[in-house]
């Protein structure tokens, strides 16, 4: 899976639990997860294990913490996934 | 950890304590009792001269009763002063009225709690055994947000 691919999962996993559509349509790397698109952090959690999921990858709390921006979580499930 | 501890824990008080009675906690879930007393204040209130419980604080029960007090059992000796618990999702049905001094038995089952978010699958019954209220429930038990 290219990076834009993951991109792209990613989106579709985001999309139930944002709020601001100008800010989800215009999604690039540097969108923070809870300052743009208006995700609390208990939906971060849920975002969270349907990335696990959707990815088939367990996430520790240190990288949940990170895992504040789509360039970070990129980055955590691009690891998570070379290491498999 | 003691059921009667749980309470000592929890962050509320009168008028807005909706536990009694913790009779059953694990890994797993928690079940706890509350009665409605009739001299409540909402009664007054909803509705004119026909009280009945407000699904709000139906919901505020099984929330105390089924993720507060279950978190705290699973936070066990980790809970802090600085520990805050923040309500952030149910998806309730009320099936039956409640009336005052009615008793009502809340079972949680956890779906899971990870993150610092509990989410639970919550049932309240009455003394007949009767399903009054059911849904999931979830929210953050951590130090920030």
């Amino acid at each position: 899976m290219n990076k834009d691919e993951l991109i792209a999962k990613l989106k579709t996993i985001i999309k139930p639990y944002t709020t601001n559509t100008d800010a989800y349509d215009n999604l690039t790397e540097e969108t923070d997860f809870i300052n743009d698109l208006n995700i609390n952090s208990a939906n971060l959690v849920d975002i969270i294990l349907d990335i696990e999921e959707a990815f088939d990858i367990v996430i520790d709390n240190p990288e949940m913490e990170r895992m504040l921006d789509v360039k970070s979580a990129v980055e955590i499930i691009e690891t998570k996934l070379a290491s498999k | 950890m003691d059921f009667k501890d749980i309470i000592a824990k929890l962050p509320y008080s009168e008028p807005f304590l909706f536990v009694d009675e913790i009779l059953q906690a694990d890994e797993n879930g928690i079940t706890g009792t509350y009665t409605f007393r009739e001299d409540l204040d909402f009664y007054k209130g909803h509705f004119k001269n026909n009280p009945v419980t407000p699904g709000v604080i139906l919901t505020e029960t099984m929330a105390q009763i089924g993720m507060v007090c279950l978190g705290i059992y699973l936070v066990g000796n980790d809970l802090q002063k600085e520990t805050v618990v923040a309500f952030t999702s149910a998806d309730m049905q009320f099936l039956k009225p409640v009336y005052p001094n009615e008793k009502v038995t809340v079972t949680s089952q956890k779906t899971f709690f990870r993150f610092g978010k509990l989410k639970c699958d919550v049932v309240m019954k009455n003394e007949a055994g009767q399903e009054v209220c059911k849904g999931i429930v979830a929210g953050m038990i951590t130090t920030k947000l």
